[in-house]
């Protein structure tokens, strides 16, 4: 399926987790946060949260910034 | 002996945020800086506890290596912004997101009305404080040097107001310290200057005029020396500070010596 990730298009493997897209990205839960076509998705639903054909996906983090 | 005694004042005198305690009245930004190596150095000797950041999307494509590998987390409160927003729903989004992170419910707010002076849009920010405040943020808005948005700010429950000195970035100084005298009289939360600072003696100039501190970034960012000018603001605000506590001579406008006229010779 297709999900579009931080503004790209990306393919992923169906029944995808969030979880599961992090653990694919290399990306350490810890200090991020995720969005899921405009909702928060809280870290304790990572695992049970699956995303579905043509879901918005937003992962941020914290950058130098004033 | 005084100067001891300078320095219990100065640990004594703390900085009250949303319920936290702070001895350093400088608050730094991460941005700008030549690396992650020179930004961690450059906080370190500022001696700032409090320091902001921005959300921004996790770079896919380049390496995973992040500002906060390189910051001690225990030591500092993460004050993330929401910078290059320009509407209260894009702010409050950002400002979620940065929660869900899981440092800090503490957020500088802005909500800017133009990409040339980067000026806060007050009435998108008012709206956005007010959502925040509701959900539990504790909420320190960028604003105008305009004693009625900062009242309303006050009044709708943000745990201080940070009016601008001057443009983000622009080293101007304060440019109108009459306003932000008359902010600092009429409300009652921490006056924190954000914006505006080019040199350590502007930072004095704010705690000298009874600001509870002083946000900065590209001030010590932008300086040729980085390191050197952290060190130059972290000074300036304590002595400001002290100065502003000591109380100033009054301004005269003619000569009062400060040498005794008895017993002059001759």
């Amino acid at each position: 399926m297709r999900i579009v990730l931080n503004g790209d298009c990306v393919e992923t493997g169906d029944a995808c987790t969030v979880e599961t897209l992090l653990q694919q990205l290399g990306i350490s839960r810890e200090r991020v946060a995720v969005e899921l076509n405009a909702d928060i998705v809280p870290k304790g639903n990572y695992e049970k949260q699956l995303l579905s054909d043509g879901d918005k996906i937003e992962i941020v983090h914290f950058v130098g910034g004033g | 002996m005084l100067a001891e005694d300078n320095r219990m004042t100065q640990t004594e005198d703390k900085l009250i945020i949303g319920g936290r305690e702070f001895t350093s009245r400088l608050m730094v930004g991460t941005g700008k800086y030549a690396s992650f190596e020179q930004t961690a150095r450059a906080l370190e000797v500022s001696g700032a506890e409090i320091i902001t950041v921005a959300v921004r999307r996790v770079n896919l494509d380049r390496s995973k290596e992040s500002l906060l590998d390189y910051i001690d987390l225990k030591k500092y409160t993460l004050l993330p912004n929401t910078a290059g927003c320009y509407t209260a729903d894009d702010a409050v989004r950002t400002c979620r997101l940065a929660r869900e992170v899981g440092m800090s419910d503490f957020v500088k707010l802005e909500v800017l009305g133009d990409e040339k002076t980067l000026f806060p849009d007050n009435e998108e920010l008012l709206k956005a404080a007010k959502i925040l405040v509701a959900e539990g943020f504790t909420v320190l808005p960028y604003c105008s040097d305009d004693v009625i948005v900062c009242k309303k700010l006050e009044d709708l429950g943000c745990a201080a107001v940070m009016p601008l000195g001057a443009p983000i970035g622009s080293g101007l100084g304060i440019r109108n310290p009459y306003n932000i005298r008359i902010i600092l009289e009429n409300v009652t939360v921490p006056v924190i200057v954000d914006a505006g600072v080019g040199s350590a003696s502007d930072a004095a100039i704010a705690m000298e005029l009874g600001c509870a501190g002083v946000l900065m970034n590209t001030a010590i960012a932008g300086a040729q020396d980085p390191i050197a000018m952290a060190e130059a603001m972290k000074l300036a605000v304590i002595a400001g500070r002290l100065s502003f506590k000591a109380g100033r001579i009054p301004r005269k406008l003619y000569a009062n010596a400060s040498s005794p006229l008895d017993g002059m010779i001759g």
